[in-house]
Parts: C-alpha cells; structure tokens; sequence
C-alpha cells in the first residue's frame, strides 16, 4: 500500500483536515466523565460487573438517539493486537490507563470525531476531537451524545454535587477541554516558562503532549481545565477560550519578532532541519518530533514553500511506534524504526513534491 | 469588618501585597486566607495536576484526615474505607460521596472552584433539579429588586416564584 492510501485510511479525521487557527491549534477535544447508576465504578468492579455496564451501553448506542448522531463502532481492548491498541493511543482515541483495566473498550463514529470509552476510570468517557480551534463545537457535538445517552441510560447525578466521578478532581461537570498547540517560537524566544506558570493561576493546567514542561518534544502543548465543581461548562469553556486566544496572540507576535530580529538564524534552522528530515537514514522520535515542528514553523513563515502545513500533525503521529509497526507490517526493535522512521518521513516529503 | 472572600466571618487576617509596583491590601477571615495561601502554594509548586496533589492534601490536611481514635467509615454499598480513599484518590461508588461528605467538602473547596455543582443537569432525568435551580434564581433577584426598589418587577418576580413552587410541590419534588 503506498504511504497515501495509508495515511487516508489509517488516519482520522483530526488528522487529515485543517481546521480554524491550525498555523497554531493541532486541534481541540472535549472529555465528559459519566457514571451509570446502580454499578460500582470501575476500579474495584468485577468482570462480571463490567460486562454489565458494557452491555448497557452498547445497548444505549443502538437506540435512535444516538444512532441518528451516526454509525458507531466498539472495539474490545482485550481482542485487539498490541500494535492495533498503540496505533488507537497514538490517534489520541484512547487514553493509556484504557488499556490497562480489564474489560474495557473504545466506540467510535466512523470519522473517528467522535467516540467513547467504556471502563476506564469512569464508566464512560465520551470524547470529541476536531482539527484546529474549535472547542465550541467540540462540546456541543458532545453534548449531543451525552443527551442521546441519557435518553436510555440512568447517569450518577447529584443536585450539589454534579456528576459523580470516581475522582473527585473530575466531579462536577466532569468536563475536561483542551487544545493542542504548537508554540515553536514562544519556546525559542524562552516565553514560555513565563506564560506556563501564569496559566496555572487561573485553574487551567498546561503540559507537554509528549514528555514534560518545557522540553515538550515537538513544542506541542496541551491547555485544559483543571476544575469541573464550581463553574459551568461554558464559564469553563470561555475561562479557556480566553487563555488559549491570549497563548495564540503571543506566538503570532514571538513568530514576526523571530522573522524581523533573528532572520538568518531562523531559516538556518528551517532549512537544517528541512535537510536534514530529506536525508536522514535513521532518526529517533524525539530528533524527529524536533525537526518536524522546525520544519512546521517554516511553512507557517513561508520559509519553505511547497510543503503541505499537515506534515506535523500528520507525521508527528505515524511516526510513533505502532503507526510504524501498522505501515511496515511487522514487529521492529527501536533501532530498526529509526530507520523506517527516517524512510516513512521521506517518502512523505516526496509526495508533495510529485 | 466582614472578609472580603466569604463576606459572613469576620476579617482577622490584613495583609498587603505588591505585585510589579501594585499594591493591594486584604481583609480576610482566618478560613478564606488560609484557602488564598494553599492558591499561592498551588502556584509555586508550578503545573502540577491536582489529580497527583490529591492524596497529598489528604495525608497532610488534619481538618480532612479523620481522628485516629474514630472508627474508619466504611462506605456500606462498596466497601471503600476512607483510608483507602485517601491512598488511591478515587472513589469506589457513587454513594461513596454521601459516605465522606464531611472529609469531602473542605477537599473539593480547595481543589476545585467551589464544592456545588452549577453545570448541566441531566435533560431526563434532572426536570425537578432544573425548576429548584431555576427558582433560587429568581429568588435572589427578588432580593436584589427589593433592595433597589424596583417593586414592579420584585412582584412579577414573586408570581412566577408560586407558579414554579406551586409547580413543583404538586409534583411532590419540594
């Protein structure tokens, strides 16, 4: 199969398109936890209990309701192979600890936009993900499939307490929104420490999406919400809004200083990692993470020109461990995937020249 | 003079601060300035997820932490003791939250916003809680029109507060 019809197929709709702000925001996903009443949460649940929850859910997802939201699949992590469970985290579909409770599964809509999981830490997860900056409409898409669920299933509700969780830090609202950003230039102009430790004065947390603070590889980083009890979901949704525009303004004025100030350094650094992503024969993920947001930022300054902007966000995930496994069709130790890597990059790179 | 923060106790703790030559000063009660200083070490302990802070606040705090000498509880529809609530930070149950109301409220004051719900309530199944909610709005505006005086709109304001109790107690909700 070429590497096109792979990325089409394999990958999900987040992925593939852009969306608004995408120069800056990868993209935007909303979390909701919910529990069934009635059921113990999943942590200390029997398999036999969830079964039961699973059981009911599937059921709730073949009502009407939800089924006019679309075609939805579920996917039992116990029946999956390794690498199919991986290449499921790496499209950010699934967290980590899914795979690690028993009895657990993901149900996705076919364009992968929208989906749950089911007995991770909460009995639900409901998830929605869109390409570039589009929060609202990722929590109203969620809304929709929480008010379809509810029309069959009994959630665990309190009148002061919301939604329960089974960890505090989620009850409440039990929503988590967040984006995913890229922000090259505040890290290069050394900002960021500064504009890390102020958001979390107002409850909103900031991280790396792959590896921690600053040495974020690629420069991405995530925004979310910490508090769910106390605020409603859209006075958390506009105190995000308001940080994440601020966050966006900030790189767009650190980018045009870059370019004004320190031009020479700036494309040197473009055009080295450009060459180097076009030649390389072996490359590790954290070299490679680095090269692809260099080559990213000058795209987005027009440094380097015919070179689709999705290289990023597209490669930044087929890249990971069982994309390649998945591409390549067989098991790797990681110093044969730095090869495969460093192929799977350029073959990419020529598919927008040819 | 009242606390700032709570506006109900009265203010024992006065402080100033500056920050980049702004001065502000605080009048705040023993409870709320303990609660702003957790905040501010919350924010020099840098992004650190609550979710790890958790079982931290609850080993350290002796307003959260039960005495030694009461007997553990035991939430009776899991199983979940508190002790073990506070080794793994997650709950067993749903029921677990009417269990440890008491260590639960100052936890989630501190680690969240507030310890009352104000989001979405359940389209289905939330009708009664939704009227509640919707009435004790109107009941703080009537307040606030009574004090401003503005008598015509406090009266219509009172009329649909019997149309919604009279609404719900026929419902047998109140």
């Amino acid at each position: 199969m070429s590497l096109s019809d792979f990325l089409s197929q394999a990958s999900s709709k987040w992925l593939r398109d852009e969306g608004p702000e995408s120069d800056i925001v990868i993209s935007s996903r909303v979390r909701i936890a919910r529990n069934l009443a009635g059921h113990v949460f999943p942590l200390i649940a029997t398999e036999s209990d969830k079964q039961a929850v699973l059981d009911e859910v599937e059921r709730a997802v073949h009502q009407p309701h939800v089924a006019q939201l679309g075609r939805f699949e579920m996917l039992k992590m116990g029946n999956l192979s390794a690498v199919e469970q991986a290449v499921l985290v790496e499209k950010h579909l699934v967290s980590p600890a899914l795979l690690e409770s028993s009895g657990s599964a993901v149900i996705l809509r076919d364009d992968e936009e929208m989906g749950m999981m089911v007995n991770e830490e909460d009995h639900l997860r409901l998830q929605c993900l869109l390409p570039g900056y589009q929060l609202d409409a990722a929590y109203s898409l969620a809304e929709r499939l929480d008010d379809a669920l509810e029309e069959s299933l009994d959630y665990s509700f309190d009148e002061t307490r919301g939604y329960l969780t089974a960890c505090p830090t989620n009850v409440g609202t039990g929503m988590r929104a967040s984006v995913m950003v890229h922000l090259p230039a505040l890290v290069l102009t050394g900002s960021i420490q500064r504009i890390l430790s102020a958001v979390t004065h107002v409850g909103l947390a900031v991280r790396g999406i792959y590896g921690e603070g600053t040495d974020a590889l690629g420069n991405l980083f995530q925004i979310s919400n910490q508090i769910t009890l106390g605020q409603s979901e859209q006075e958390i949704l506009s105190n995000l809004h308001g940080v994440a525009k601020q966050i966006i303004d900030h790189e767009r004025i650190a980018r045009q200083h870059l370019l004004q100030q320190n031009k020479d350094p700036i494309e040197d650094r473009v055009c080295r990692s450009f060459g180097i992503l076009a030649y390389a024969r072996q490359i590790d993920s954290k070299e490679a993470m680095q090269r692809l947001s260099d080559v990213r930022l000058g795209i987005d300054l027009e440094i380097i020109k015919g070179v689709s902007a999705n290289i990023l966000k597209e490669l930044m995930v087929a890249t990971q461990p069982g994309f390649l496994q998945k591409y390549y069709e067989h098991e790797m130790t990681p110093g044969e995937r730095d090869v495969k890597r460093a192929s799977m990059i350029r073959e990419r790179l020529r598919m927008d020249q040819g | 003079m009242l606390c700032e923060q709570c506006g109900q106790r009265p203010a024992s703790v006065h402080y100033t601060e500056i920050v980049q030559g702004k001065k502000n000063e605080y009048h705040l009660c023993e409870v709320c300035a303990s609660q702003k200083g957790q905040a501010a070490y919350q924010a020099l302990a840098g992004p650190f997820s609550v979710n790890q802070l958790l079982s931290g606040l609850l080993h350290f705090d002796s307003t959260v932490a039960p005495r030694s000498d009461a007997p553990a509880p035991r939430c009776e529809h899991c199983g979940l003791t508190f002790a073990q609530f506070v080794k793994i930070g997650q709950f067993g149950c749903a029921h677990c939250y009417e269990t440890f109301a008491e260590p639960l409220g100052p936890l989630l004051k501190r680690v969240q916003s507030s310890d009352h719900h104000t989001g979405k309530i359940p389209k289905r199944r939330g009708g009664a809680m939704t009227l509640r909610r919707e009435l004790n709005q109107l009941r703080k505006e009537l307040q606030v029109s009574v004090m401003e005086e503005r008598f015509e709109e406090a009266a219509q304001l009172r009329d649909r507060i019997r149309g919604l109790e009279q609404h719900l107690s026929s419902d047998g909700n109140v």
